[in-house]
C-alpha cells in the first residue's frame, strides 16, 4: 500500500439540528485520484470545505500532509488548493492577472514565470490577456484549475470539476485531472456523477447517510457484486458519442 | 500566526494591486456615483439656491460639503456590492483556504474604498469649481476637510462591509445605502436648521452629517470650527468602531 497523505477519523459536523456528517472515516493514499461520490446534499461539499480548513468538524481528526488541522492549519493550507463548485475567478482581471496573483499570494519568487508557464501548460496563450468576464464556461473552468495550480501544492481539492459544463468542457477537465495525477499531485475530488469516478478514480468511497458505506477501488467495488454474466447486447452510440464525433473533437479523450 | 503577520504586507500589496485594477478598469462606477450629487448641485445651485436664505453669499459654497457626503454615501453602495461578489464567487473561499493573512482580503476592499470615493470627491470639488466655488482655506484645513472625508468614508465602508458580507442578492448589498445618501436633506446641508419645524430640527442638529457638514464648510471658509470638528470625529469614530466590530464578526463566521 501507498503511503497516505490524507487520514479522516470520525468526522462530525450537524448545521443546528441537522447532522451532515456522522463520523466520517477514510485515508487517502499520495498520488492517486480518490472520488467521493455521493447524491446532491449528502456532505461532499461539507467534507471539502473542512478539510480546506474553511469550515470546522464538531468532532474528529484530519491530519492532511502530516499537519493536524487543529494545530496547524497553516500548514494544511500550504499543502493544498481549493478548486470550488463554482470557477472562483476575479472576472475584472484578465486571466494572467489571476493567475500572478494567486501565485503572488503563495508568496512564490516568480510569479511572472508561473503564470506563464501555467499559461502554455494549458493551451491559453490567445485568451491570457483578456479579461475573465468574457471566457467561456470551459475556459473559466481550467483557467480556475490552472490558478489551483500556481505553486505546485501536493494536494488538490476539486468540488464538483465538471458540474455545469458541455461535454467536450468535461473531457478537457478529465484530461487535466489524469495528467496531474500522473504528475504525482494527489487529487481528491468530489462527484455525482459515477461515470466521472469510473473514469478517474483509483479509489472511490461512496458518501452515504452521513457515513463512507463503501471504500474501494473500482475493481474492488465490482467484486460486491455476482460476477457478471456474458450477455449479447446491441451496443447503440450514446448521445454524448454522437455528438462528440459530429463536432470532430473525439480525439480528445 | 507569526508567519500570517510575516506575509501581511505582503498580501496586503497583492490586494492593493487588485483594488487599483478594480478601479481604473471600472471608471464608470465613479462616474455613476459622481452624476446623481453633481446632478443635486446643479438642481439646488440653479433652481432653488436663489429661494434658499443661507445667511452667506456663495450658495455653492454652503451646498458643497453635503453634496460630498451624498457622493461618499452612494459609492460605498459599490463597497458592498464589490464585496458581496468575492463572497458569491467563492473568491473568500480561495483566498480563504490559501496561506495568507485573512484580513489583508477585507482590508483590499477598504482601501479600494477609500481611493475611489476620494477619485469622486475630488471630480465633485472640481466640477464645484467651475460652478463658482471659492475657498480662503490654507493647505492645513484642506489637510484636515479630507481627513474628515476620509474617517467619515471609512465610517460608512465598515457597514458597507456589514450589508455585503450579510446580502443575499447584488441588489440588496447596495440597498443600505439609501438611506444613508438622504440624511443630508435632513441636516443643515442644504438649508439652516432653524426654519425647520421643531422636531425635525431636533433631529437635523443632533444627527451626524450636520456636525460633519459644519466642520468642513466652517473649514474651506477659513472660519473657526469650534466644536463642530470634535462632535463630527467622535461621531466617525464612534460608527469606524462599532461597524468594525460587528464587520468583523461575521467576517470571521464566513
Amino acid at each position: 500500500m501507498k503511503k497516505s497523505i490524507i487520514q479522516i477519523k470520525g468526522v462530525k459536523k450537524a448545521y443546528k439540528n441537522v447532522e451532515v456528517l456522522k463520523g466520517v472515516d477514510f485515508e487517502v493514499e499520495q498520488g492517486g485520484i480518490f472520488a467521493l461520490l455521493g447524491s446532491n446534499g449528502t456532505g461532499k461539499t461539507t467534507m471539502i470545505r473542512i478539510m480546506a480548513t474553511l469550515l470546522k468538524a464538531d468532532e474528529g481528526s484530519i491530519v492532511i500532509n502530516g499537519f493536524d488541522i487543529k494545530k496547524n492549519p497553516r500548514g494544511i493550507r500550504d499543502s493544498i488548493s481549493l478548486t470550488g463548485q463554482f470557477a472562483a475567478i476575479d472576472e475584472i482581471l484578465t486571466g494572467r492577472e489571476n493567475l500572478q496573483m494567486i501565485a503572488k499570494l503563495r508568496h512564490l519568487k516568480n510569479p511572472k514565470e508561473v503564470a506563464n508557464e501555467l499559461i502554455n501548460r494549458f493551451g491559453m496563450t490567445e485568451a491570457a490577456d483578456r479579461r475573465v468576464a468574457t471566457y467561456s464556461g470551459g475556459m473559466k473552468r481550467r483557467i480556475d484549475i490552472a490558478m489551483s495550480l500556481a505553486g505546485n501544492p501536493k494536494i488538490i481539492f476539486l468540488d464538483e470539476p465538471s458540474t455545469g459544463l458541455d461535454p467536450e468542457a468535461r473531457l478537457e477537465v478529465w484530461k487535466i485531472v489524469q495528467e496531474l495525477s500522473a504528475s504525482g499531485t494527489t487529487v481528491f475530488l468530489t462527484t455525482q456523477y459515477l461515470e466521472e469516478a469510473e473514469q478517474l478514480a483509483d479509489k472511490i468511497a461512496i458518501l452515504h447517510g452521513g457515513k463512507i458505506i463503501a471504500l474501494d477501488t473500482l475493481e474492488g467495488l465490482k467484486k460486491l457484486f455476482p460476477p457478471a454474466k456474458v450477455e449479447y447486447v446491441e451496443k447503440q452510440p450514446t448521445l454524448e458519442e454522437i455528438f462528440l464525433t459530429i463536432i470532430g473533437k473525439k480525439e480528445a479523450i | 500566526m507569526e508567519s500570517t503577520n510575516k506575509y501581511f504586507l505582503k498580501d496586503m500589496g497583492v490586494m492593493f494591486g487588485r483594488s487599483m485594477r478594480h478601479i481604473s478598469r471600472s471608471m464608470d462606477t465613479i462616474i455613476t456615483v459622481c452624476i446623481t450629487p453633481i446632478a443635486m448641485m446643479l438642481l439646488f445651485v440653479y433652481v432653488f439656491g436663489g429661494a434658499i436664505q443661507t445667511g452667506t453669499g456663495n450658495y455653492v459654497n454652503y451646498l458643497l460639503p453635503g453634496i460630498l457626503l451624498m457622493a461618499i454615501g452612494s459609492g460605498i453602495a459599490y463597497v458592498a456590492y464589490r464585496l458581496f461578489i468575492d463572497k458569491s464567487r467563492g473568491i473568500f473561499e480561495r483566498f480563504h483556504s490559501m496561506p495568507i493573512a485573512r484580513s489583508t482580503v477585507l482590508w483590499g476592499h477598504v482601501l479600494t474604498s477609500l481611493i475611489s470615493n476620494g477619485i469622486s470627491v475630488v471630480v465633485i470639488i472640481l466640477v464645484a469649481l467651475l460652478m463658482g466655488f471659492r475657498s480662503s482655506a490654507g493647505i492645513l484645513e484642506w489637510l484636515a476637510v479630507f481627513g474628515i472625508l476620509a474617517i467619515f468614508t471609512l465610517a460608512l465602508t465598515w457597514i458597507a462591509v456589514i450589508a455585503g458580507l450579510a446580502a443575499k442578492t447584488p441588489d440588496g448589498a447596495g440597498a443600505f445605502s439609501y438611506p444613508i445618501i438622504f440624511l443630508p436633506f435632513i441636516s443643515s446641508a442644504f438649508v439652516p436648521t432653524n426654519t425647520m419645524p421643531k422636531a425635525v430640527r431636533a433631529f437635523a442638529e443632533n444627527q451626524p452629517v450636520t456636525p460633519i457638514v459644519e466642520a468642513i464648510r466652517n473649514l474651506l471658509a477659513n472660519k473657526p470650527v469650534g466644536n463642530n470638528i470634535w462632535v463630527a470625529l467622535g461621531w466617525c469614530i464612534a460608527i469606524t468602531v462599532v461597524a468594525y466590530i460587528f464587520a468583523m464578526r461575521n467576517y470571521k463566521k464566513l
